[in-house]
């Protein structure tokens, strides 16, 4: 893995006042995407809007596509043609992204997909919230695959998750997915984005050897291939078909059972290394309330007036959701009264929570049809009800 | 901490006036303030509005509840929105397009005539910073100083200088109606 600093080229240096949709299109220039194609759709429109304008100058391309599925396919090609690509949406374009989606993991291809949510299903709400696409974003593809996924909760994270997509992205050869909301996307607030030094990107993982020896699908040490540039020289074929190291069709059990299952491990053995989390008073806290994105901050209101009251209630926030930190839920299901999980959905998240508890201790879910963001009063009730 | 709501109808730079406080508090007076807007068809043609939420920690809960600040050029806008402003609040609105009913509680109303004072500078499109400077001197949440480093990149760069005149017509306009009220009143 090849650390290198950011090219200031597209690095707009400073303080700035942005809505989380800006600083989506600011991360990923600052992360080195210089491809973008996609299909504008509120409330995701904005970050479309801004790499526009931004892209030429430091010399991108911008395309705004047919539609979301066609919009994966030109990101894939940009990709094996060498750049660092994005596309943004909202969930009726993710629905449409969700076969093109599955061919960029099974083709190994690193990209990074925004979903800034909004209320659903079908066309829902198109200008209101809603964390209703977080079982969509691990599950909506068909087959068995992995995928990493990160939840920014302010356009500061919006800017800062987007370059650790692009590099996790890069480690991993995976599509990789940025979780907003139409709240964090439209919110404007203080962004600061550090001088390019202090930015350090991963650089893809460049195959070095003989022009005919590559082999995409060849595990390294790291378990994860090489790559090459389309149209450099090497001879290699890739496909959605199961395939050998070759990237050659394989269709017999024997390397489904290689070729999937490297696709599933290489993001679950590495887990650890991915997940990060915010923790807030766990060790002792006899309450955890879970949450994530623009909840996670109304649940901080909550929090400190139940602390006020003298409940010991301790937080985490998953900064990614996706893999899901089964270890450290498991860990602390053992010690813990109860956990607390509001989400702007009708429950997803809270599901996972629950299959890691494994019944030790009561997970209390807090819905919310989307549309708006919790009231921390309910958040806090519930606290003080999983107290008793 | 406190909440403002600035409202009109589409088109007259509410939204920008959300983006030029939330920008000249946030970058230029050390607070932090989220700004969150109207989005949808009630922000195109009819009353529309944009919201910032003020503290010095993070702000946690992103809209607002019950704003003591609400600054209204249109009447419409003052209609649906009035009703939520604090018994104690501020009350800014346009003396031409807004005729208020008598207020409610400890509310004080404030007026200029910031349409009319626009189209005597030259251009009615900048009566939203005439407001602004009027805002900024009655409420004294933010500073003058602030609010016009807050102004490049949100104006367009040719009329920067018309913006920062229209800004301060409203501003003074602002300060002299806050000393004429510390007079004692002549019986």
């Amino acid at each position: 893995m090849k650390k290198v600093k950011a090219d200031p080229k597209g690095v707009l240096t400073g303080a700035h006042y942005l809505d989380g949709d800006y600083a989506l299109a600011e991360g990923a220039l600052a992360a080195g995407c210089r491809f973008f194609a996609g299909y504008p759709i509120t409330p995701s429109t904005e970050t479309a809007e801004r790499f526009s304008e931004r892209i030429p100058s430091v010399g991108g391309v911008f395309i705004q596509m047919e539609d979301e599925i066609a919009s994966i396919a030109a990101l894939i090609g940009a990709v094996w043609g060498g750049k660092k690509a994005m596309t943004v949406t909202s969930g009726p374009g993710f629905s449409l992204m969700m076969e093109n989606i599955g061919l960029a993991c099974m083709m190994e291809t690193p990209l990074v997909i925004a979903n800034v949510q909004r209320g659903g299903p079908s066309t829902g709400l198109p200008t209101l919230t809603g964390q209703q696409d977080m079982m969509q974003v691990k599950w909506g593809s068909h087959g068995d695959y992995e995928i990493i996924a990160l939840c920014p909760d302010s356009p500061q994270e919006c800017f800062d998750l987007c370059i650790d997509a692009f590099n996790l992205s890069e480690i991993y050869r995976v599509p990789t997915f940025i979780m907003a909301d139409e709240c964090v996307g439209h919110m404007h607030e203080k962004v600061v984005i550090p001088p390019a030094e202090e930015i350090e990107l991963v650089e893809r993982k460049w195959f070095k050897g003989p022009k005919d020896k590559y082999l995409p699908y060849k595990p390294d040490k790291d378990m994860i291939p090489f790559m090459v540039k389309a149209g450099d020289g090497h001879r290699f074929h890739t496909t959605g078909l199961t395939h050998d190291e070759r990237g050659y069709p394989a269709l017999n059990a024997e390397f489904q059972e290689v070729c999937v299952r490297h696709l599933v491990e290489k993001i679950r053995m590495n887990a650890d290394k991915i997940i990060k989390l915010e923790e807030d008073e766990i060790d002792n806290a006899e309450i955890i309330v879970i949450s994530y994105g623009i909840t996670s901050r109304v649940t901080t209101r909550a929090v400190q007036q139940a602390r006020k009251a003298g409940i010991k209630v301790g937080t985490i926030r998953l900064i990614t959701v996706w893999p899901f930190p089964e270890k450290r839920i498991k860990e602390l299901a053992k010690k813990i009264k109860a956990f607390v999980v509001p989400e702007i959905n009708y429950g997803q998240i809270v599901r996972e929570v629950e299959r890691c508890v494994e019944g030790q201790a009561p997970v209390i879910h807090i819905p919310h049809c989307g549309g708006w963001v919790h009231d921390p009063d309910e958040i806090f009730k519930a606290i003080k009800e999983a107290s008793k | 901490m406190s909440e403002i709501r600035f409202s009109g109808f589409g088109g007259q730079g509410i939204i920008r006036c959300g983006l030029i406080a939330g920008k000249a508090l946030s970058l230029f007076d050390n607070k932090q303030a989220t700004m969150t807007q109207s989005f949808g068809p009630e922000a195109r043609g009819s009353a529309c509005s944009s919201q910032l939420v003020v503290s010095d920690d993070r702000v946690l809960y992103p809209y607002i509840s019950a704003p003591e600040i609400l600054i209204s050029m249109s009447q419409e806008a003052y209609e649906k929105y009035e009703p939520e402003l604090r018994d104690d609040g501020i009350l800014l609105i346009d003396k031409d397009l807004v005729k208020s009913k008598p207020s409610r509680g400890k509310i004080k109303t404030y007026s200029v005539p910031s349409t009319r004072f626009a189209e005597e500078l030259g251009n009615r499109i900048i009566a939203n910073l005439v407001m602004l400077g009027f805002f900024t001197a009655i409420t004294r949440i933010v500073s003058p100083e602030a609010m016009k480093k807050a102004l490049p990149g949100l104006v367009p760069g040719r009329f920067l200088e018309l913006n920062k005149k229209a800004f301060d017509k409203g501003y003074e306009y602002g300060k002299k109606i806050l000393t004429e009220e510390k007079k004692p009143k002549k019986k």
